[in-house]
Parts: C-alpha cells; structure tokens; sequence
C-alpha cells in the first residue's frame, strides 16, 4: 500500500541531503507480518517521529535503520550504501555513527551511571582517565545529571535512566540519535524535561534524530516530519502542519484517541 | 516439534559459530575474561569443597557397608573410594552442581540482558555482543571446570580419608595405601577432560539459553530453568560417551 503523501511533502523529492533510504522494507516474525513495502527517506539534521498504535511495529523499524534486525525483505541505505550488505567491520562504522535511547534505558545494571557512560569511550577510543572523565562529565552535564555519576543505576528514576540513557548514546558523537518512547512511563513534566532535551541536543549537536513516540504533545513539541504506521504499512507521512492540517480518517482517529486537539 | 528441535539446534550450532569466529578474529575481552575466572573458579571454591568432602565422606562409609562382611584387605576400601572419585565423582557431581550455580547464573544475566535491551544496546554501539559476552564465559568454564575438578577430588579424597579414621572404619595409613595401590595418572586425565567437556556444556547452554531468551522476566525464568536442566542431561549423556570412547 502506498502512504497517503501530502501535498509539497519533503518525501516526495529525495536529495542530496537525505541520509537514510528505506526501500521496500518489509519484516515479518514467523507468519506474523509486522509491515509490509515499507519507503522512506531521512534528511540530514532532521526530526523524524514515527507513530502509531502499541503494536504496529514502530521499534521493530527503528532496529532496521543500523541493522539491528534484519528484514524479511528491502534495503535500508545509509550514505547510499546498503546496510545489510555489509561485513562486521563495516556494520561497526555505520552503527557508530548512530546513538540510540532504548524504551527502558538499557543500562548495563553491573556498572554504575558513570560507567555506563565511559563505556564506549574505554571499548572504542584510546583517550586517557582524566579525558574520559570530562567527555562523561560534559555528556552528563548536558542531560541535567551531573551530580548522579557515582550513583548505581538502580538508584535512577525513570526519567533519571533517560536521561543516562541519552548521555551514553551521545557519547561518542553520533551523527544519528535515535529514540524508543523516550517519554512513555514519565509523568508529563518530566516528559516535557526529556521532549525540551531532544530539542535542544538536536540543535546543540545538529544531529538527525528519529523518535519513536505515540506521545502527541511530543510530536508537535519535536517534529519536524511525522510518519505514521498502520494496517501492517506506512499509512501516511507528511510535515507537522500537514498532520495538523490532514483529513486521514485513521490518522485522525489515532490524534483523537490520544486526547490531544489539533486544532 | 521437530521444526522446533531443528531451529534449536540451528540456532544453538550458529551461536557457537559465531563465538568461535569471533575469538578467532579477536581476543576475547580481557576484563571480562578476568571476571568470569573470578565467578566460575573462585567463588565455587566453597560449593565445590562442600561437595567434595560430603562426596567422599559418603563413598567411605557406603564402601565400607558394601565391603563389610567380605573377606578382603580394608585398604580396598581406599582403592575404589580414590577411583569412583577421579574417574567418576568429582567431575559429575562437581559439574551437576555447577549446572546449577554457574548455568543459571549466566542464564539469567544474558536473559536479563536480553530482554532490557541491554544486548542491543551492545550491538549499537559497534561491539560483537557474541565476542563479549559468551566467549569469555565459555572459554572459563572450560579453563575453570578442570581446576574446580581437582580441588573436588583432592577435597573428597581428604573427606574420605578423615571419615574413615573418624568412624573407626579404616586408618589413614590403611586408605593411602589402597588409594596407591590403584592410582592411575590417567584416571586423574580422564576426569580433567571430562570436567573440560561438562564446562562447556554448562555455559555453552546457558549462554545459548540466556542470549535467546524472550518474554520478560517470565522468559528469563523458563531459560534459566531449560538451562539448567539441559545441562544437567547433557552431563549424564556425555559422561557415557566419554566412558565408553575413553575407557
């Protein structure tokens, strides 16, 4: 199925500034079919959320997009070269040029905070203590944790493991931040701390992020293009104001049901 | 069923695959290597000393009962006490415990691992999960299995020896005779190869297991029993086969 594209939508006229092209994406589990013919591009310095009811498969794309899963079928191209076909050596260097923010944090519960954020740096780099001390402390200054470097992970708060979360994808200065739910579980202040924070990483880092959210008030907090999962295919995708503006029956009833007024 | 049998086996061949490609191409990590010594060897030196002194204890009195009413020399009970150790004892009861202990402990860490993402988060930043994370643990336990097997042995060796002078049934002098009497270096050989095996069993499955796991924290728990159990059958089959290619 074809998505419905909005009039002047940037997804119609690929260029040189787009960074990742999904290509005929499809992914099934067993007989389970999560989507199918699935086309998309991501431009340089972007914010792309992708939306769509629990269930639809928006992490299961998020994981194709530095090969995390493999499809059943498709491509997923990244500076024009095909993820998928690309040895280990390879796959590293695409995927580092990725930082990724999982649902629950993904902390490693062995290593304390600060750990967990110098970790890349001890695995991938050669710098020394003292350098890898300022590079946590700069990435943990950034997130508003500072003051939790010694703390065990289990001692965070959910919005608190985000935020670590963030600080560790980050770390090795990712071209590409890419975000699970970064607000579900978080009371809505807090959810708007973590939304203020991928705006302003976003502009401080110009990065190119893609958020995986059904979290509206993010979307129209965040985004600058909006893709949209349902019926196992990427139903539609446009520019913020072509959501808000859109007359998509099922895109609607989603905005709706998420009890957040449009107009 | 079968389909099921197949895809285990697959996946369970390719992660092997996969861990010995990886240690060829690189070495494994040192730290984790490091640690796992640490929680395979060291700290199953109190379980395995239980195990070991009640293991010989056991054999004395129990060989000493079986032996009781016969006509033969009581330092006999020395000999079979020191071969049922080396050769069968300290291995296969040391490995089943470890099964326990050791298995389900990297079961449940990888299956926790798993299911929080923590593996993927592993992947994304660049790093050969495999290669961090089950090579260490298997290399271990097969470097560790040995050594934990000659401290069983050595410690059911002392336990019998003390049961028996302690019960009045055989004195020392009377079981280090029989002890070597039927002393086979090779006994001690065979026991060492297979706690080799047993060890990779153990974590072979277990990292197996816990790498696939799904399902939360319900998923984790059935891994870490399959692993557990797994090991456990693994064991007594391999141990036949051992016996009867080796003896």
């Amino acid at each position: 199925m074809n998505p419905t594209l909005d009039a002047n939508s940037p997804a119609e006229t690929p260029s040189e500034k787009t960074l990742i092209q999904v290509r005929g994406l499809s992914k099934s589990f067993g007989s389970t079919v999560v989507w199918n013919d699935v086309n998309l591009d991501v431009y340089k310095g972007e914010t792309l959320a992708v939306i769509g009811r629990s269930g639809c498969g928006k992490s299961v794309l998020l994981k194709h997009f530095n090969a995390l899963l493999t499809p059943t079928s498709g491509d997923v191209l990244v500076d024009g070269v095909n993820i998928f076909e690309l040895d280990y050596v390879g796959l590293r260097q695409i995927r580092q040029r990725f930082g990724i923010l999982f649902q629950g944090g993904a902390l490693f519960d062995s290593i304390s905070t600060y750990e967990n954020i110098a970790f890349p740096l001890r695995v991938f780099t050669t710098l020394s203590d003292a350098e890898i001390r300022d590079r946590v402390m700069e990435a943990l200054e950034r997130v508003s944790l500072a003051h939790a470097a010694e703390r065990s992970t289990a001692e965070l708060s959910g919005g608190m493991r985000k935020r670590v979360g963030l600080a560790r994808a980050i770390i090795l200065n990712p071209e590409v931040l890419m975000y699970d739910e970064p607000t579900s579980g978080l009371d809505p202040q807090t959810s708007d701390e973590i939304n203020d924070l991928i705006v302003a990483l976003s502009e401080s880092l110009n990065v190119t992020s893609i958020v995986i959210t059904h979290d509206m008030h993010s979307v129209l907090k965040i985004a600058d293009r909006v893709v949209f999962l349902h019926d196992q295919a990427l139903h539609w995708m446009g520019t913020v104001e072509q959501l808000k503006q859109s007359n998509d029956g099922p895109l609607r009833d989603f905005v709706r049901a998420s009890e957040y007024s449009l107009a | 069923m079968r389909f099921t049998l197949f895809h285990e086996f697959g996946l369970y061949g390719t992660l092997l695959y996969q861990a010995m490609r990886s240690s060829l191409e690189s070495t494994p990590y040192r730290m984790n290597l490091f640690q796992e010594f640490v929680k395979i060897g060291y700290e199953s030196i109190p379980i395995i000393l239980l195990t070991g002194v009640f293991t010989g204890a056991v054999m004395t009195i129990q060989t000493a009962y079986q032996l009781g009413n016969a006509f033969i020399a009581s330092s006999i009970i020395g000999s079979i006490v020191t071969q049922s150790l080396l050769i069968e004892l300290s291995a296969v009861i040391s490995s089943l415990v470890l099964a326990g202990k050791v298995g389900a402990r990297i079961a449940t860490e990888l299956g926790t691992m798993r299911v929080s993402e923590q593996i993927d988060a592993l992947e994304s930043m660049g790093l050969n999960s495999v290669s961090f994370l089950v090579v260490p643990r298997i290399l271990a336990g097969m470097l560790m299995f040995p050594v934990l097997y000659v401290v069983a042995a050595a410690t059911g060796l002392t336990g019998g020896l003390l049961t028996g002078v302690l019960t009045d049934t055989l004195p020392a002098f009377e079981f280090m005779k029989g002890a070597r009497m039927f002393f086979f270096p090779w006994d001690v050989l065979f026991g060492m190869i297979k706690s080799i095996v047993f060890g990779f069993i153990i974590t072979s499955i277990s990292c197996y297991k816990g790498y696939y796991a799904t399902g939360g924290a319900e998923g984790v728990g059935q891994s870490t029993t399959q692993a557990t159990v797994l090991s456990c059958m693994y064991i007594l089959v391999a141990d036949f086969v051992l016996a009867s290619l080796l003896l």
